[in-house]
């Protein structure tokens, strides 16, 4: 196919994309993200394609919508019939009943826990109705390794806008009208980020895109990077204009192995089409986007550290200032956004700043994404309104609490978080709330906990976790978080002393205080928000001797 | 020029130095550990932290690392500062109580014993040695291996470096003598931590002789 | 098991050579290749890219994805996520570490197996998982390390 020219030529091809991918069409989608992969999706697929041969229907593979409780997951259009935890030995059963004779399989459909009724359609789905699908709207929807179907669903159409219609100012303003925040944790706003990039002195800048979700127990990056890479990659064009800058990274964990593939797959057809490299749809803007495989080390999200990483070193952070946007990658200015901030930036593009803002609350707009698991009856991703209440989220789109126990508390935020009692379920959450509480955003992943889990082992669990990852360059961190899961272990090993609560609380404010960099501030936090919480659970395991959820011992 | 206040006292001063180099040069004094004047500021013994008052409530950052810019208010000794020393006071003496050194500058931010446990050794992992040898030999002859607590100063593979020139500066900035050099014999001497050993004689880079110093 | 050419590592080196600082990439690529880099290799990468030893030698040990020994035939790793820990991973993880006789982080003696602990790889909602040569497998439980390791066993 030949290079994309003028922004008509996009325009054109569009229309013919659109042709092609006709929505009356009998068409199988299977899941085939990394959780329905380890269900054993790929076995059913392989059997599909057998079964269809010669048949006139398309079986489309698409990335992870989100919903891997369930997979694998099997939808049949045009009437998206969803299909649950399909295996091969439904294969034939789907071919000849829904397909031959247009019989929906009962045994087949989720069942709503709520009411005990089927759901036939995706669209009915509990799960889907309770959010509100921005940036993964196509999550499922689409074939991955298809731009035509990124480009049917109006894909790179921001970036046509960005080029010829708008100025690298202009983009930047609207980006600050929107509100959009850093997605990543922290909050910043992306469009101030931006304009300080923009205004640091020198030809060569770069951006990056941190794909390190290193978070464990948080996947909302992975599902987009696999679902919808092309969103991410227009998204950095457009940042890149804005910015000035001329080179881009994505920086993504060895750990996905499946967004790796489907993000160089989206890079060489962009670069195909005209869509990345040098003249970017004839309009002289040059920008291109490599590959970095991070190699193991949670500390590389740190935007310090990544860069390090980068130029081949350990991925130890830096003191700041100067801050990346002075001084970065290769002491160039540099900017660095999240996954899902940068999938954020071609809707805002397209559809303005004010239909951005039209959701959220009074400081954060938009929508966020989550991923859930713990104790949860639907683990998986969502995206809603930002400002929503815990309760809605957990309970509406999550499901609620399996085996009929009770919701105890949910971690927000992974290691670096904290953890929200009972009390707090109708927060709405936002940064500044979460914040509040002793939590934070994070990147979006939550570990629900009911009354089984216990608030010092899971603490225990994230400072191992946090203390595996120090990088160990300052003393706080290095030693430190050492001796406070030392303490924590004794705890949680019925050998906790009088003491040993207030010493593992005073070390944890100095970590917090005290340390380089935004992975020892924040490491204390499960353990400040669980003793701000659940005190009663440590002084429980030190003077009682008695693990009330009796997890540590029975 | 510019003008700030380090506890109360208001300073002049040129653009470009650190909270550290003004403070100094103002008789106030912050511990430090991992700073040393012919080094690049490294940031990683937190002992130099201080408070910065700013428009949005105090901030605490390293005085190593943190430019002194105009208008800027420091405290060099508030109380969660004077916490946060001591603590970190306290995780040296646990992991190397046994070096006077150590014990001296524990000492000096008032703390004589430690509630922690940690491994001992002799080495505090301030660096000094690995950023002299990179910085000012500009042999990279010895580096940090591993992560986290389990970090370690070794020669690559913990072999014998072909990169060091035995210029010995890393005994020079080691300020806990977890560096040693000895004499083995007449003519020969010995870096024990690197396993490297060397007639004794003029440095190749500056020329410094060993002999008879 | 590869064993390591001069020739290969050149081809190797080269395909990396616009990339400004390309330790890292090169390192990855090896230990995918060979899994495992040798002393002798990461000599010859410090002397083409022109990178002292000592650093190359942090760049191994500091990111837990490098490994300096030689891996076995089967690399088993167990998702230490938090997902996973909450779902029992940790039994998992310690009946593999009694059916292969080793700790995590080490290889059998006959070099048939690995087996590692790998932070979350984002397959949480399907936990406790593991990952056999590269493949995921979900939900899983004693019984099913058992059933995997015999597999694993008869197809060799």
């Amino acid at each position: 196919m030949k290079k994309l020219d003028t922004p008509q030529e996009l325009d054109a091809w569009r229309e013919s994309c659109k042709n092609e991918l006709d929505h009356d069409r009998l068409r199988l989608r299977v899941c085939d993200g990394t959780g329905c992969r380890a269900l054993g999706s790929q076995h059913v697929l392989t059997a599909l394609r057998q079964a269809v041969n010669g048949n006139n229907v398309e079986i489309m593979t698409t990335g992870c919508p989100g919903f891997c409780e369930q997979g694998p997951l099997v939808t049949v259009d045009p009437q998206q019939i969803a299909y649950q935890q399909v295996t091969t030995k439904h294969v034939h059963k789907i071919i000849s009943d829904t397909l031959g004779k247009g019989e929906v399989i009962s045994e087949l459909l989720y069942v709503d826990p709520s009411n005990g009724q089927p759901v036939t359609t995706e669209s009915e789905l509990p799960y889907y109705k309770s959010q509100m699908r921005r940036v993964t709207d196509l999550n499922g929807q689409i074939d991955p390794h298809q731009i035509e179907h990124y480009i049917a669903h109006k894909g790179y159409m921001a970036l046509s806008k960005a080029l010829y219609d708008m100025s690298p100012d202009g983009i930047i303003e609207e980006v600050i009208r929107s509100q959009l925040r850093g997605r990543g944790g922290a909050g910043f706003p992306t469009g101030v980020k931006w304009k300080f990039c923009r205004q640091s002195p020198g030809d060569e800048k770069y951006v990056i895109c941190n794909a390190d979700e290193g978070n464990p127990g948080a996947f909302t990056d992975r599902s987009l990077l696999e679902a919808n890479p092309h969103r991410i990659i227009e998204g950095m064009i457009i940042g890149a204009r804005g910015i000035g800058a001329t080179e881009g990274f994505i920086y993504i964990r060895s750990e996905y192995p499946l967004a790796i593939e489907n993000l160089n797959i989206a890079l060489n057809q962009a670069r195909e089409h005209g869509l990345l490299g040098k003249n970017i749809l004839g309009s002289g803007f040059d920008f291109n986007i490599q590959l970095r495989l991070g190699a193991g080390a949670f500390v590389c999200g740190e935007e310090t550290a990544l860069m390090a990483s980068i130029e081949g070193k350990p991925g130890e952070p830096r003191p700041r200032p100067p801050f990346p946007a002075q001084e970065g990658l290769w002491g160039k200015p540099s900017n660095i956004n999240n996954v899902k901030s940068w999938a954020s930036i071609p809707s805002i593009i397209a559809n303005g700043a004010e239909w951005f803002a039209g959701v959220g609350t009074e400081k954060s707009k938009g929508t966020a994404m989550f991923s859930m698991v713990g104790k949860i009856n639907n683990p998986g991703v969502v995206e809603v309104p930002i400002g929503i209440s815990l309760r809605e989220l957990i309970f509406d789109a999550g499901g609620g609490i399996p085996d009929g126990k009770s919701f105890k508390a949910v971690q927000f935020g992974g290691p670096l978080g904290g953890c929200i009692p009972a009390q707090y379920l109708d927060t709405p959450i936002d940064y500044e709330s979460l914040t509040d509480l002793g939590a934070t955003m994070g990147s979006g992943g939550l570990v629900v906990a009911d009354e089984s889990t216990c608030m010092v082992d899971l603490a225990r669990y994230f400072m191992n976790f946090t203390q595996e990852e120090s990088c160990g360059q300052c003393i706080p961190c290095r030693w430190g978080t050492k001796v406070m899961l030392d303490i924590l272990t004794r705890i949680c090993n019925g050998q906790g002393e009088k003491g040993d609560i207030e010493t593992l609380e005073q070390l944890a404010n100095t970590v917090k205080t005290a340390s380089l960099c935004g992975l020892g501030q924040a490491a204390p936090n499960p353990v400040l928000s669980s003793l701000r919480h659940f005190r009663d659970e440590y002084e429980a395991h030190v003077y009682d001797k008695r693990c009330p959820s009796k997890v540590c011992w029975k | 020029m510019i003008t700030l206040t380090i506890n109360d006292k208001t300073i002049h001063t040129q653009v470009g130095r650190s909270i550290l180099e003004v403070a100094r040069d103002n008789a106030i004094w912050i511990p430090t550990l991992c700073y040393h004047e012919a080094l690049k500021p490294y940031g990683g013994c937190r002992l130099c932290l201080v408070e910065l008052e700013t428009p949005r409530g105090s901030r605490v950052v390293s005085s190593c690392t943190f430019p002194a810019e105009d208008g800027m208010v420091v405290h060099t000794n508030t109380k969660t500062i004077q916490q946060s020393r001591q603590i970190v006071a306290q995780l040296l003496l646990a992991r190397a109580g046994h070096v006077p050194f150590i014990r001296e500058l524990a000492a000096s931010v008032g703390v004589n014993d430690t509630p922690y446990t940690l491994p001992q050794d002799t080495c505090v992992l301030c660096a000094r040695c690995v950023r002299a040898c990179q910085e000012i030999v500009g042999m990279s002859a010895i580096s940090i291996a591993n992560r986290g607590s389990d970090r370690v100063v070794v020669p690559p593979f913990k072999i014998s470096s072909a990169d060091c020139i035995e210029c010995t500066t890393c005994v020079l900035v080691c300020p806990t003598d977890a560096i040693t050099l000895d004499d083995i014999t007449d003519s020969s001497r010995t870096v024990h931590e690197w396993q490297s050993e060397y007639a004794r004689g003029a440095c190749r880079l500056c020329e410094y002789t060993l002999n008879g110093n | 098991m590869n064993h390591f050419s001069i020739q290969n590592i050149r081809t190797i080196l080269n395909k990396h050579k616009d990339n400004k600082t390309p330790l890292l990439a090169v390192m990855e690529e090896l230990q995918s290749y060979y899994g495992y880099l040798p002393r002798e290799m990461l000599i010859m990468v410090s002397e083409r890219l022109d990178v002292p030893l000592s650093q190359v030698h942090s760049v191994a040990t500091f990111y837990h994805g490098f490994s300096l020994h030689p891996q076995g035939e089967h690399v088993i790793q167990a998702c230490t996520g938090t997902a996973c820990h909450v779902r029992g991973g940790i039994h998992v993880l310690d009946h593999l570490k009694t059916k292969l006789n080793i700790q995590a982080g080490e290889t059998t003696s006959d070099l048939e197996y690995t087996l590692e602990t790998i932070n979350c790889l984002g397959a949480c909602a399907v936990g406790p998982t593991v990952v056999t040569d590269g493949k995921y497998e979900g939900h899983m439980t004693t019984s099913k390390i058992d059933h995997l390791l015999e597999k694993i066993e008869q197809e060799s």
